[in-house]
């Protein structure tokens, strides 16, 4: 007897029909939902792009420069829509292009669903023409990897890799479809898959727990909440927010937790870790509770683990069980997902105002605002800053645009001074830090919400590694808006060199191109600005374009990014010049 | 925190790939595997791990939460040696020529409770279950008469406990 290992949607659903392999993959991707996908046609998926021309009135497929860029785009559609991005390439090279995608999705969580072709299972191991063992490949940096060699495999198959990339915590999953299975037919049955017996998604709340969470809380004389991207992937940003007003708690993000509580929240006391404000930094070691919310103390974050909030009483609301003790000891930890443990700590906590306590943060952003974000925001010599761009975009948007970032000092910069009034709105390479990631991304930020300024902001480093984008960008026709900072450096990497190695600056020095030529090569209408006084226009016709746009901005090229937590050091130490 | 002994026990489905999967956890940590084996378990379709490490409490730990986070691993646990029955088995290829020209190699095998699996003209195979030093024993005292050929399997192990892993899969079925 069969042993049955996963559940599926008990449907009456309607006579099974024969199909190909190739057309059960479309339509398997109908049965989820999904309306756009990203990908690359090659030899070995062919079948399926066949079948995308017959379906072509029914999803939409577009066709990327690069196989990375198809997983940047189809991780900007997720997280913006909360959807499963979906990315498909051929086998070998189109199929090892995907890599950094994957492990970029892998490491934020990421729902994505990755269709790869493979050789005909004859071929298997025999060295074919564009051969490569993707799923060895990919088996460190996937949530779940499966090889389809028969046809009938692809709707159960399919339906587990949608359940699988968007259940509990989110992340990549990638199916590879020999060429065989792609041609030969099934009986088309779909039922979408409900549970898989060895997985786990949503850990059962111990209430006891959360009883102790809420106590602690109560009993906080100076407490701290640390909140990440689990708010946002929970969909509690709401009850996240009643929480914080209740209990008073000053609430600090990561940059994955960014847009899940209002910038201009009374609350929102700013950004954790390396480049955060100094406040949340300072205060982390002087907190009594601190109260992490679905994040994984990445050490970005947390820098010298031994120097990192020892004083507090740490509880820690997450749904992954690996991440409970994996980098900071949970005194307290509540296992769940935030919407259901948050919901029943909102009963529990008592309401409090903590104004002395929050104080102590207005007081830490006074010296941060005297020290570095007054000079940021209001320079009036010298070269254009950062934030200064970043400051105009928000003047435009009032706070309503996706503000997708690259990797870098720029990236630091969009993450401190951007403002968000809605969640969702911050897409940005967190985990992996990937260049390379914003232009891809921003493409598919903006399909995911037509209705929305995208706003992809770029060094001039990270731009030229998928600048091919805007091929996509051309014929697609999305109104992505580009700002290139561009201070002919790789920044951040310069910044290091400058206060770490003695300023040797080896091989960060950028002898660039001149990019409006090139996004006038792709017929996007393109404006360059090196002088302060042309800025505010600038930003405006850029943000007032019914089409996308290209904006290179020449910045200061030796600016370094502060507050800074050096390497290793306790954040607590960090710098502010 | 001192280094020990852990053996890692996975109840796992039975799925190309799952090993890799598992023994990545170990690789990218930098943790070298004493011992690994899979087999059918009292379970029917569900495999089990034997996994041997020698890390700190605070490592296996970890690891065993990053084993029981793989899709298809139904559980993962962590034991101590005193915690656990544990056999290795090992195979001694020996010339049948020296058997016969001595015969205190009867006698090492008589002493040992190693048992003759095959004699043929040519050679004959001894088939030793026990502790690691019962099986490096013999390998010492066989060693000087040329041992043709020597093997040894990865630990396998039973808890002194019970595994509520029938329990666990019972609840998949009733739940859903």
């Amino acid at each position: 007897m069969e042993v049955k290992t996963a559940n599926f949607e008990k449907v009456a659903s309607p006579k099974a029909t024969t199909v190909s392999g190739a057309e059960a993959v479309i339509k398997c991707l109908l049965e989820e939902g999904v309306e756009t996908l990203y990908g690359y046609p090659g030899g070995a998926i062919m079948p399926v792009y066949d079948e995308l021309y017959k379906y072509q009135n029914q999803i939409h497929h577009v066709l990327t420069r690069h196989e990375q860029g198809a997983t940047h785009a189809a991780q900007g559609y997720a997280r913006v829509t909360g959807k499963v991005g979906v990315a498909m390439a051929t086998s070998g090279p189109g199929a090892t292009n995907l890599v950094t995608g994957i492990a970029d999705a892998q490491i934020d969580s990421t729902p994505m669903v990755c269709i790869t072709g493979q050789v005909g299972s004859h071929l298997l191991g025999s060295d074919a023409f564009q051969e490569t063992d993707i799923i060895g490949i990919s088996t460190p940096i996937t949530k779940w990897n499966y090889q389809i060699t028969k046809a009938e495999e692809i709707p159960e198959i399919l339906a587990k890799a949608f359940y699988i990339a968007r259940s509990g915590r989110p992340g990549p999953v990638l199916i590879d479809i020999t060429k065989d299975a792609q041609f030969d037919s099934l009986d088309f049955n779909y039922k979408k898959c409900c549970g898989i017996r060895s997985y786990k998604p949503i850990p059962e709340i111990n209430l006891l727990q959360v009883e102790r969470a809420a106590e602690a809380i109560n009993n906080a004389k100076k407490p701290m909440i640390v909140f990440g991207q689990g708010v946002i992937l929970g969909g509690a940003e709401d009850l996240f927010k009643e929480v914080v007003e209740k209990s008073g708690v000053p609430a600090a993000w990561t940059i994955l937790g960014l847009s899940a509580l209002p910038s201009t929240h009374p609350l929102n006391v700013g950004m954790v870790g390396m480049h955060g404000n100094y406040g949340p930094n300072v205060l982390t070691n002087e907190c009594d509770v601190l109260i992490a919310i679905g994040m994984r103390f990445d050490d970005r974050v947390t820098g010298d683990l031994s120097k990192y909030a020892k004083q507090a009483q740490v509880i820690h609301f997450e749904i992954d069980p690996a991440e409970i003790n994996k980098n900071v000891h949970a005194d307290i930890p509540v296992l769940g997902n935030v919407k259901e443990t948050l919901k029943v700590l909102l009963e529990l906590i008592k309401p409090n105002k903590h104004e002395a306590w929050h104080q102590e943060f207005k007081d830490h952003y006074q010296v941060e605002y005297d020290k570095i974000i007054k000079n940021d925001l209001n320079a009036e010599r010298g070269k254009i800053g950062m934030a200064e761009v970043i400051d105009e975009i928000n003047t435009c948007s009032k706070g309503d645009a996706v503000i997708v970032s690259d990797v870098g000092q720029h990236q630091m910069v969009a993450c401190r001074y951007s403002k968000f009034n809605k969640t969702r709105s911050n897409v940005t390479s967190g985990g992996l830090g990937t260049m390379g990631f914003a232009l891809p991304a921003a493409i598919g930020a903006k399909m995911g919400t037509p209705n929305r300024e995208v706003v992809a902001v770029i060094g001039d480093g990270g731009y030229q590694m998928t600048i091919q984008e805007l091929g996509t960008i051309f014929q697609t026709k999305v109104p992505v808006k580009i700002v290139v900072l561009n201070n002919g450096f790789l920044g951040m990497v310069r910044q290091w060199q400058q206060l770490f190695f003695d300023k040797r600056y080896a091989s960060t020095e950028m002898i660039n191109p001149d990019f409006g030529t090139i996004a006038q090569g792709f017929h996007i209408k393109n404006r360059k600005v090196t002088e302060r006084s042309n800025l505010k226009d600038a930003v405006k016709e850029m943000m007032e374009s019914k089409e996308s746009y290209f904006l290179e901005v020449v910045v200061e090229q030796e600016e370094n990014v502060f507050p800074m937590v050096p390497s290793g050091a306790s954040v607590s130490d960090i710098r502010l010049e | 925190m001192e280094k020990k002994n852990f053996t890692v026990s996975a109840y796992t489905e039975n799925n190309i790939g799952l090993l890799s999967r598992i023994s990545a956890i170990f690789q990218r940590r930098h943790i070298n595997i004493e011992s690994i084996t899979a087999s059918r378990s009292e379970v029917n379709e569900v495999m089990r791990f034997v996994i041997v490490v020698s890390v700190t409490e605070e490592q296996v730990k970890k690891i065993v939460r990053q084993i029981e986070k793989q899709i298809e691993v139904i559980k993962a646990f962590y034991h101590l040696d005193e915690d656990m029955i544990y056999q290795e088995t090992a195979l001694y290829k020996i010339n049948s020529a020296e058997f016969v020209e001595d015969l205190s190699i009867q006698d090492f095998i008589k002493e040992s409770n190693a048992r003759i699996v095959t004699v043929t003209p040519k050679f004959f195979v001894i088939e030793k279950t026990g502790k690691r030093h019962e099986t490096d024993s013999l390998y010492e005292k066989l060693k000087p008469y040329g041992l043709m050929q020597f093997v040894r399997s990865g630990t396998i192990a039973v808890t002194k406990s019970e595994m509520p892993i029938s329990n666990i899969l019972e609840k998949f079925d009733t739940t859903n």
